[in-house]
């Protein structure tokens, strides 16, 4: 599948390189602790495996979507 | 999936709109049809006598003789061996009653109506502290104190709320909020409030000031009994939520001392119980872990509201009367139950939060995905019938009900592993 | 003797894990320690290490298993508590604040509102997931995690551009926007250059050297490892074209990469033409096309690329270099992948006979027997897995630069010594300590060292440390190839 020539909608994604980054880290801690260290703002997740890690129920999850 | 999200959204629509309000005060068996003799309605999912724990037979044998079904507390249990009694649910009859939850034909319930879907709920009245059927108590003094509250407050209760037209309960409700009260552990801001409002209208129709003093004690005196008026608000919001196809949000959870059961709106009346779980908390002085009975009530209803447990941060008090931690912890309960929940509730905002709406709209997929399940704050029971509260504090929901909650629930959707 | 403890339904991610368990093996009559979650992969790597028991094999993948191998029961046990200790004091985040840590994407955003990116570096499997959360949530991603199934990083990119959201990755473990290093990367200064990278360490390379030439980058975009292939379609690469096209800082765009897929290259270098700001188009060990549009120029190098920008040559060394003794073999031990690739190319430019784990163009496979010289990237898996990244544990490379130091047929060792935000805080220093027991006779050693001034690390006092060790110090990773060219002649 080679990209069709769709123009990403530059506008809306100009944002991410013009306003100060907000960061919501999801998963190693380390990164959300640099960040901070930084000075940027930041806020942690402290992601767990979904449904403790049963591969089983996880599916069952990704098909009835949060 | 988008149908799960409008089921859902729909849901919660419908228990943040509600309008509940305690317009009388009836015997059970004149509100609640086909509920007669020998039906003796219970707290939590059904269960059978023999896998009942010690309270709930304790209340059971008792209120069999209240009523007048057998000759003595002997006997009442030999009928219930027999299978003479007919034990359901509270849930099934738009009840609901804490810890053991006898609802029975001859007692007073609350009456809350649900005014926006015109649904109705109903719950006795608070027996107070101590020696109660509640806690499986069943002797002359628990049942004189059943006789006086069907013969004396019960009816003058009913006509005092009927003077004043109605009184509407989320006001009361999120005042309570803003005064340190959950609504489960903690109700005594929203038990004066409520005694202020009945006060007049009891002292009106009274024509007799020594029995007019006795009610305003008997109220005045209990500072759970607002609990009971929002365990019925509990079941009057959540009725109008139950049934809607594809929706994934939690419509009840209730224990009865042996099993912990919940309802899920998308699968209708099914429950999914699960082995009830031990409160951790704190125990009043002379008790211990090994006195404590199992979780029982239905009073989870008000978690699944939104209040309790999941209000904690208006409660800080009741974090250390739980022994949860110190009182400056009590927010992380309430951003906890942020993380399996829809939304929030925008009446029933809390001060410490900056005015964020207690978290409602348990979601069993956000249950089962994050391994967060619900807490609920809860007083603990002796496990012998009778001797009354021993302790308080916060129970989890089992995670195996919403296990099954959610294999059910994507089965229904077609949907398999 | 093994000694297992089970924590059921504990998760703690894989970096703090390894650190933990990194200290329970140093404790006294500890032989090795293992700190994993109860995958079936994770119990095969303790299995392999011997840390593998009866109560182990039953953990679940909801489980932390909590494995050591002792030399008595006493050590065991103090090793025990510790690991405890560990693992239950609170977290710095926790620590005397009493706020809740949000466990979902959904509940952080209750607490941030106005987040605009996502950095997501959760095991592979889950990473996907996490990202169509956090674009369904109108957040731009950062995907550091690797082990992305393609078709996941396919839909994620075109659900991405649809909403006019930016991924980076899977597998970028690099980028800096408006200044803010993310991951892995270093203090640039703000400047004219905009960097758009395939690669995490060439990113590094590139916006150091033009940092320690003066000049500074205005933003440097991870586009991930696979993004120029055919199955992608280098849609991240043309959405960070557009944006850098539009920011008014970047004057200069540098694109970096291994070859696209040919269809790819094409678009790309289409839609850079229709560009009015030169761009500079960096891929190791490809080849210029032959029409390229007017503003756009090919270097193989990314030292060249910098050169490029900087408008001039990166200085090479001054000094007089040692002869390496008889053994005329070099021996290069990579914590980047792009900089083993670049090593490669440099070499085998002279005539070299190389040969690696990561091979590009003419270079052998590593199993091949025979007098090559041996280029290693120790980001391959086949290193990283149940062990640390060399560049957050510069131990990984040890056991490897133990080898070469004491092999007779090698001559000089290639080393790059990373710095940055995310990284080791002093991989010099762990160097020099490694090479502390050698005296005597040993091969040339060149490293180049990829930090600048203001990395927490300090570029200079880690260079100052490897020179103080005798290890030659490069300009450049291009550079320090040319060097250990110049050493085996």
């Amino acid at each position: 599948m080679v990209s069709e020539d769709k123009p990403t909608d530059a506008k809306k994604t100009v944002s991410l390189l013009d306003q100060p980054l907000r960061v919501i880290n999801v998963g190693l801690e380390r990164f959300a602790e640099d960040l901070a260290a930084h000075g940027t703002t930041v806020q942690q997740v402290q992601w767990v495996p979904p449904a403790g890690g049963d591969a089983r129920l996880a599916d069952l999850l990704s098909k009835v979507g949060t | 999936m988008e149908k799960i999200e409008k089921a859902n959204a729909e849901a919660l629509r419908r228990l943040l709109v509600g309008e509940p309000v305690l317009i009388d005060v009836v015997p059970a068996g004149e509100a609640i049809e086909g509920l007669g003799k020998h039906h003796i309605l219970h707290a939590g999912p059904p269960i059978i006598w023999e896998r009942m724990c010690g309270p709930l037979r304790g209340a059971i044998m008792g209120i069999a003789v209240f009523e007048g079904w057998a000759e003595d507390l002997k006997d009442a249990a030999a009928k219930a061996e027999a299978g003479t009694f007919r034990f359901e649910p509270n849930h099934d009859y738009d009840a609901v009653g804490p810890m053991t939850g006898m609802t029975t034909q001859g007692q007073p319930v609350l009456v809350i109506e649900n005014r926006t879907f015109g649904n109705r709920a109903y719950c006795a009245i608070n027996e107070g502290l101590g020696k109660v059927m509640r806690f499986g108590g069943n002797d002359a003094e628990v049942l004189a104190r059943l006789a006086w509250l069907r013969d004396t407050l019960g009816p003058a209760l009913g006509r005092a709320i009927r003077e004043t037209g109605g009184i509407p309960l989320k006001p009361i409700i999120a005042r309570g909020l803003t005064m340190g009260d959950e609504m489960h552990q903690r109700n005594v801001a929203c038990s004066s409030l409520l005694l202020r409002i009945l006060a007049p209208p009891l002292a009106r129709i009274s024509k007799d000031s020594e029995a007019l003093a006795r009610c305003l004690d008997f109220i005045g005196k209990n500072d759970q009994f607002f609990l009971n008026v929002a365990m019925a608000v509990g079941k009057a919001l959540t009725d109008p939520a139950r049934g809607i196809e594809g929706c994934s949000l939690v419509t009840a959870m209730c224990r009865n001392g042996t099993d912990f059961g919940i309802r899920v709106s998308g699968t209708g009346d099914t429950w999914f119980t699960a082995p009830v779980e031990m409160p951790v908390g704190l125990y009043f002085p002379g008790y211990t872990v090994n006195d404590a009975n199992p979780d029982m009530g239905d009073s989870a209803i008000v978690e699944t509201v939104g209040l309790g447990a999941f209000a904690m941060a208006a409660a800080p008090a009741v974090v250390g009367f739980i022994g949860a931690g110190p009182a400056s912890g009590a927010v992380r309960f309430t951003r906890a139950m942020g993380e399996i929940t829809a939304g929030n509730n925008p009446e029933w905002t809390i001060p410490t939060l900056d005015g964020w709406g207690v978290p409602t709209g348990i979601d069993v997929r956000l249950v089962v995905e994050t391994g967060i399940v619900p807490n609920i704050n809860t007083g603990i029971a002796h496990r012998k019938p009778g001797v009354g509260q021993v302790g308080a504090g916060v129970v989890k929901a089992p995670m195996p009900c919403f296990i099954q909650a959610l294999e059910a629930f994507a089965a229904k959707l077609g949907v398999v592993y | 003797m093994i000694r297992t403890e089970i924590r059921k339904g504990f998760y703690l991610d894989s970096v703090a894990l390894m650190r933990a368990a990194r200290s329970i093996a140093e404790l006294p009559g500890i032989e090795d320690a293992g700190m994993m979650i109860g995958t079936p992969a994770n119990k095969e790597i303790l299995r392999e290490a011997g840390l593998l028991d009866e109560a182990g094999t039953q953990a679940g993948p909801g489980d932390l298993v909590i494995a050591l191998r002792a030399r008595s029961s006493a050590a065991a046990a103090a090793a025990m508590t510790e690991a405890r200790r560990l693992l239950d004091q609170p977290r710095r985040s926790e620590d005397s604040d009493t706020s809740w840590q949000p466990r979902t994407l959904r509940a952080a955003m209750h607490q941030m509102p106005d987040a605009n990116l996502a950095l997501i570096s959760v095991p592979g499997d889950f990473a996907a997931a996490e990202a169509r959360k956090a674009l369904r949530r109108g957040l731009n991603v950062m995907i550091f995690s690797d082990n992305v199934p393609l078709a996941q990083e396919a839909a994620l990119k075109c659900e991405a551009r649809d909403r006019g959201l930016l991924v980076m990755g899977p597998d970028c473990g690099t980028a800096i926007i408006g200044g803010v290093p993310l991951a892995f990367a270093n203090s640039i200064p703000r400047g004219e250059v905009g960097i758009i990278g395939a690669s995490g360490t060439g990113i590094q390379e590139v916006s150091c050297l033009i940092a320690n030439g003066g000049c500074g980058i205005s933003h440097a975009i991870g586009t991930g490892g696979r993004d120029l292939s055919a199955a992608i379609g280098g849609i991240t690469t043309l959405a960070a074209i557009d944006l850098l096209d539009n920011d008014a800082s970047t004057r200069h765009v540098i694109v970096i990469s291994k070859p696209p897929a040919p269809e790819v290259a094409k678009h790309v270098l289409a839609r850079a033409g229709k560009s009015s700001k030169p761009f500079t188009v960096c891929l190791i060990g490809g080849k210029p096309e032959t029409d390229l549009p007017a503003n756009v120029r090919f270097v193989g190098t990314l030292t060249e690329a910098a050169e490029a920008v900087l408008g001039r040559k990166i200085g090479t060394y001054q000094d007089t270099l040692p002869k390496s003794t008889n053994a005329k073999l070099i021996r290069g031990l990579f914590c980047g992948g792009t900089l083993c690739s670049e090593a490669q190319l440099i070499l085998q430019r002279s005539g070299l006979d190389v040969v690696s784990n990561a091979p590009i163009l003419a270079t052998g496979w590593l199993d091949t027997k025979g007098d090559s010289h041996i280029l290693i990237d120790l980001g391959d898996d086949r290193f990283t897995r149940g062990r640390p990244h060399p560049m957050i544990e510069p131990a990984t490379r040890d056991a490897l630069l133990g080898d070469a130091l004491v092999d007779d047929t090698v001559g000089v060792i290639m080393l790059d010594v990373i710095l940055g935000w995310g990284i080791h805080p002093d991989p010099a220093g762990h160097l020099v300590r490694a090479l502390k027991d050698r005296s005597g006779v040993r091969p040339v050693i060149v490293a180049s060292v990829i930090g600048t001034e203001a990395d927490p690390q300090v570029r200079s006092s880690q260079v100052r440390k490897l020179t103080d060790a005798g290890i030659i110090v490069a300009s450049s990773n291009a550079n320090a190839a040319e060097i250990a060219l110049q050493c085996v002649r």
